[in-house]
């Protein structure tokens, strides 16, 4: 069982090594990068490439490692008792499973995705530690012990926002998904966009790579936006000429709003280009 | 086996651990590095090194204890694959030449510009360009290393020691690089956060007891959500020997915009006296007394100085020592009467911490703040972070 990237994803051969010895050795993949370079897109290619499901877990500031496993609804049994339902005798019904739950009873092995988990709070890996490396988890409510059939493929993002314990990076590999060279994304365009005329490619890269050059800027654009704004390119049949000027002016590119999503980058963006127009 | 390579990381301060450690061999051991240099190097930092900002350490550690083990050097000159032929066929002795057709070009090639490596290596250390003795198989006489630097295809293969000889990730090092993110990133740790406002939210802790209470009876209990509540203020040094680091401290202080609710703010030149300002265009008209601050802004505001302390000593020694005013109380005064108001203070300085020593300003406004003065790194900026955000 090996991933080698796929036809929609390129993948470099260190991202592919790490993501080998995570399935190998069954341990959880830590993927870190700059916004918009593949992190979450790389769970779905591997459950896709591998043939398996791909259960999701998207972290927000408020999630508590619990909900991952099973959440206990104490209020809709409060309800249904004053209601005087049958279905409040049995604890059972009343336990929500959580998407690490489902992944450890699924038939097959699966895929699990843990998106973006330096959103919660910073106690959240520490809580999942036990969890991800015996792959178990104790019901106190119903007294059961919920062991993992297969272990699954653990697949964790961070923006780093926040610093992660020790105690869970020890246990993972780590991989930092760094921004594309432009032969690596030139590859990427070409699984995006398998007809786009060359040229127009040239030209598109050229500014893209210019604007992050750009001093200053609060965002750069990453590879998610480049995607964008090719996309809107091909689809409102922009002419190549309108990415060059003829008298090597400096012009604003046509629809650089997908590029830039900051207004001050946007303002300080213009400014640059009419200095440099006038400066001519 | 590697447990040399181990213990040389842990020299070259890479936080590993011994799990870790075990892990790599794990993976060594599932034949996972495959038999290149390059795969290994991309598995043990997968498995040993888990922040970006480390990287380069690893890069710097992992070269350093695989340069004599690697068979191939990294060339610091490309060599033409033509003339490379050219050279060797003009010095191949007859041994050699069944060397050749023995071990094939490769290898053969990858000895000649070992060799090659080393001559001018000699030859910058001074000594004389000269053969070795006839010793070599390849001959030496007087060729110029420099005439190697002709236009072409580079004769090298991308060679494995290369990916950590570029040293791609040397800006993630956390004691160089300091952006807005960053800075945010570091500042978040300070977050603390306390229930205000309008409750909002179902407690369910709280529903279940009152419920209890209630003889079963649903009582649904709300309480506010949670806030960051920790409260900064900070005094910006502004203008004169300042100037320099304009962009650090905007990133920072836009980072810190974004990132606390409660944030005051105050400028000063050089050092604290009787006023502060909030506008440096009418900093004249509009000027806080110092006073004012101690007394609007309670003890739990945690001070946050930032400035290079570089000035004259009269500035902080001296009545009157202001470059600005006739002040009527030395600096000094001031800055102690802040540092008692405010516990949980911290100075952030721009200036680079090894030239702290050289600079007799520093020394004094580090014993009148009591030791609290910090680079204004990344690292930095954590070491103050965790400062502050101690109790008291």
């Amino acid at each position: 069982m090996r991933f080698e990237g796929s036809d929609n994803y390129v993948a470099t051969p260190d991202l592919m090594l790490a993501v080998n010895a995570a399935i190998r050795l069954q341990r959880p993949l830590l993927i870190k990068g700059e916004p918009g370079t593949g992190k979450t897109m790389l769970a779905e290619e591997v459950a896709a490439a591998l043939g398996m499901p791909l259960m999701q877990w998207h972290i927000k500031s408020t999630t508590k490692a619990q909900q991952g496993l099973y959440e206990y609804d104490a209020v809709s049994r409060l309800r249904d008792s004053q209601l005087g339902d049958d279905k409040v005798k049995d604890i059972g019904n009343y336990i929500v499973k959580g998407t690490l739950w489902q992944a450890f009873e699924a038939g097959e092995q699966t895929v699990v995705l843990i998106d973006e988990i330096d959103k919660a709070d910073i106690e959240f890996p520490n809580d999942l530690l036990r969890e991800l490396d015996r792959m178990e988890f104790y019901v106190y409510e119903t007294r059961e012990l919920v062991k993992a059939r297969q272990r699954p493929i653990v697949i964790i993002t961070s923006n780093n926002e926040k610093e992660l314990p020790d105690a869970f990076l020890r246990r993972c590999f780590f991989h930092y998904i760094k921004f594309p060279d432009r032969d690596t994304m030139q590859k990427i365009v070409d699984v995006h966009f398998p007809d786009i005329k060359r040229t127009l490619l040239k030209e598109a890269l050229e500014v893209f790579f210019g604007l992050r050059e750009v001093p200053g800027l609060k965002k750069k654009p990453s590879t998610s936006e480049l995607i964008d704004w090719l996309k809107l390119l091909v689809a409102e049949e922009i002419p190549v000429e309108a990415l060059r000027s003829p008298d090597q002016k400096a012009i604003i590119p046509p629809l650089h709003g997908a590029l830039l999503k900051n207004e001050q980058d946007m303002h300080l963006f213009e400014r640059l280009v009419f200095m440099a127009q006038r400066n001519r | 086996m590697l447990i040399d390579f181990f213990l040389h990381l842990k020299a070259r301060k890479l936080p590993v651990s011994t799990k870790e450690f075990l892990t790599l061999l794990e993976a060594v051991q599932a034949g996972l590095a495959g038999h290149s240099m390059e795969d290994f190097y991309f598995l043990a930092r997968a498995s040993l090194v888990k922040d970006e900002s480390h990287f380069d350490r690893f890069d710097q550690a992992f070269g350093e204890y695989f340069k004599g083990i690697e068979a191939i050097p990294g060339l610091e000159v490309d060599l033409p694959e033509e003339w490379l032929k050219a050279m060797m066929h003009k010095h191949l002795s007859p041994e050699e030449k069944a060397k050749l057709e023995k071990l094939g070009w490769e290898t053969l090639m990858e000895e000649f510009k070992k060799r090659l490596q080393e001559q001018k290596g000699r030859h910058q250390g001074g000594s004389k360009w000269v053969g070795t003795g006839g010793t070599s198989p390849f001959g030496n006489s007087g060729y110029n290393p420099e005439g190697i630097r002709v236009g072409g295809e580079s004769g090298g293969n991308r060679t494995a020691v290369k990916v950590w000889d570029q040293r791609e990730y040397r800006n993630l090092d956390d004691t160089i690089e300091l952006g807005t993110r960053n800075i945010k990133v570091a500042l978040r740790r300070l977050r603390r956060f306390a229930r205000l406002g309008a409750p909002d939210e179902l407690d369910l802790d709280g529903t279940i007891a009152a419920t209890a209470r209630n003889a079963g009876y649903l009582d649904l209990m709300m309480r506010p959500e949670r806030h960051n509540a920790v409260k900064v203020l900070i005094f910006f040094d502004v203008g004169g020997s300042m100037d320099e680091h304009v962009k650090v401290c905007e990133e920072l202080f836009s980072a810190c915009r974004a990132e606390f609710k409660h944030l005051e703010y105050f400028y000063f030149h050089n050092c604290v006296y009787d006023h502060v300002w909030r506008d440096s265009i009418r900093r004249h008209s509009e000027r806080t007394p110092t006073l004012d601050v101690l007394h609007k802004y309670g003890p739990d505001y945690k001070l946050i100085f930032v400035g290079d302390a570089t000035m004259s000593p009269y500035e902080i020694l001296q009545p009157g020592g202001s470059i600005e005013y006739s002040n009527p109380e030395p600096g000094a005064t001031w800055l102690r009467r802040l540092a008692d108001a405010y516990p949980s203070l911290a100075w952030l300085n721009p200036e680079p911490e090894r030239s702290w020593d050289y600079r007799q300003t520093i020394g004094i406004v580090r014993q009148l703040i009591g030791e609290r003065m910090f680079p204004l790194t990344l690292d930095g900026m954590t070491r103050a972070i965790t400062h502050l955000s101690r109790k008291n």
